[in-house]
């Protein structure tokens, strides 16, 4: 059976050419960027120009990018570094209720150590509203942190508004764009963006590296000590294949992206407007138009997104949902809950992700497969009533 | 994570339905919690004679639920009443630790109908 990957937003494949890039780092320049031989030298120039790769693709400058072990490491820095490094400035953070648990749970830790945190409500859509940040924000304020783009249900926010109401009121601006680099156009100057998080592997690079952009003059605390890496704020020997890997990705990803991005809406708005045809008590979460290329997130009513996810599975479809089971704890996702679904319309949902990898004959196939097994869960719900006619009850 | 048990029972789920004449029906869970149980009983001279059910829920509750209408079925009320949610999960090769309460509600359906079943029937 052919498999079907539409959990893009979960990972992504390594391009062929992300991968041959790579290569030559493991058994031929494999010397330490911080050795002064030839073998370091060597490394070290493969550093510093995937730097430029990455800075180039948010139009930040090089010397502002700081490579991590991950979109993860990089979200738990600047909000542990903006804290402790402007604690005499204030003790109060912003942030949204939908956020990456790298934001959410980092944030909690810091409530422990005695740090004021305002959780920003969304709307049914997903969106931050400027005005509730015009509210929540004081003198005391020292970051505002919202993300570019969610990663369940892919609405995009407005950043540069977000942006310029943490500047009027001294505040840095960062945004977890984790979900977002490679998928949307990011200009880190245009959009007034003092700090962003992004990882290599959702845009076609490898997993385990990522970076974290940092505005000059923008004071946090150092990351890690041990070593004068990343300008003595991040030691620790580089992940050099990793590094080269993202530069390449990012590159790739970054170039054409207006035809990358009409190419990924077009299948996107097939997805979504074919689930909505087929099958019946079915809302599109998110933002119908501020939203990722590539997300497609549905809830589906009457039935539960792990027992539909497993049947896609056997169908040959990776998906993903944000119902308890799938989400590891008895309540559904936050993000669904947060825009204010009913916990039961929250475990029934669905989130297809797209590629550069699928095709359009596979969104034909989803189409084909999703309202039969929708109808054999649904078949098998004690929610579910059907009339004879297919008039929908309960 | 699941066993090739739970797997066979989840995508070929037994005594899926509704019985129209039910002795006795059981419903637990609720939906807030991802997780609703519905069990329909028919009973003969004490003995299950046939046994439906519907579910809302996991993979692991939809194949605890299809295990446990084939553990009781034929079986006297008595002898119904006997089944444990571990039985369930061993029958069904074990389940993952996060799964247990699957079993759970498995058993307290069962357990649910038979209560309604003698409710109706004070005499029996």
């Amino acid at each position: 059976m052919e498999r079907i990957y539409m959990d893009n937003a979960a990972t992504t494949r390594v391009k062929d050419e992300v991968f041959e890039a790579m290569l030559p780092y493991f058994k031929e320049m494999y010397g330490n960027p911080s050795s002064i031989h030839s073998f370091g030298r060597e490394a070290k120039k493969a550093v510093e120009y995937a730097r430029g790769q990455v800075a180039r693709a948010i139009n930040a400058q090089k010397e502002d990018i700081y490579f991590t072990g991950g979109g993860t490491e990089a979200d738990n820095w600047i909000v542990k570094g903006a804290a402790f490094g402007q604690r005499r400035k204030g003790n109060h953070i912003i942030t949204s209720a939908i956020e990456h648990h790298a934001l959410l749970h980092t944030c909690q830790w810091l409530e422990k150590q005695g740090f004021r945190v305002t959780y920003l409500p969304v709307d049914g859509d997903g969106l931050v509203n400027p005005e509730d940040l015009e509210k929540a924000i004081t003198k005391d304020t020292i970051l505002v942190s919202i993300m570019f783009a969610n990663n369940e249900i892919g609405t995009l926010q407005p950043i540069a508004e977000l942006s310029r109401i943490a500047h009027a009121h001294g505040a840095i601006f960062h945004t977890d764009a984790v979900q977002a680099v490679g998928a949307v156009p990011i200009d880190v100057q245009a959009m007034g963006i003092d700090a962003l998080s992004m990882a290599a592997h959702k845009f076609y690079g490898p997993k385990g590296v990522g970076a974290l952009y940092i505005r000059r003059g923008v004071r946090i605390d150092v990351n890690q000590q041990g070593g004068a890496q990343e300008r003595s704020r991040r030691g620790g020997t580089e992940n050099l294949p990793g590094i080269v890997g993202m530069g390449k990705a990012i590159e790739m990803a970054t170039e054409n992206l207006p035809e990358h991005m009409a190419r990924q809406t077009a299948l996107r708005d097939k997805l979504i407007d074919g689930i909505l045809e087929r099958i019946p008590e079915v809302r599109l979460n998110g933002h119908r138009t501020k939203r990722l290329p590539n997300n497609v997130n549905v809830s589906i009513r009457y039935i539960e997104g792990e027992a539909l996810l497993l049947r896609l599975d056997l169908a040959g479809v990776a998906a993903s949902s944000g119902s308890a089971c799938t989400s590891g704890s008895l309540d559904p996702s936050h993000v669904l809950l947060g825009i204010g679904l009913p916990h039961e319309i929250a475990h029934g949902s669905l989130r297809l992700t797209l590629g550069d990898f699928n095709t359009e004959a596979e969104v034909d196939y989803v189409l084909d497969k999703l309202p039969d097994i929708v109808r054999i869960l649904r078949d098998m719900s004690p929610l579910f009533h059907q009339e004879e006619g297919g008039k929908v009850l309960v | 994570m699941y066993s090739e048990k739970v797997m066979d029972h989840f995508e070929h789920p037994r005594n899926v339905g509704e019985i129209a004449d039910a002795s006795g029906v059981g419903t637990v869970g609720n939906a807030k919690c991802g997780d609703i149980m519905r069990m329909y009983l028919k009973v003969e001279n004490g003995v299950i004679v046939d046994v439906k059910f519907k579910t809302f829920g996991c993979g692991a509750a939809i194949a605890t639920s299809s295990m446990a209408t084939e553990m009781v079925k034929g079986k006297t009320l008595d002898e119904a009443l006997q089944l444990t949610n571990q039985a369930v999960a061993e029958a069904l090769d074990g389940l993952p630790p996060v799964k247990m309460h699957c079993s759970m509600l498995a058993e307290e359906a069962i357990k649910a109908a038979i209560e309604d079943y003698k409710a109706r029937h004070p005499e029996a």
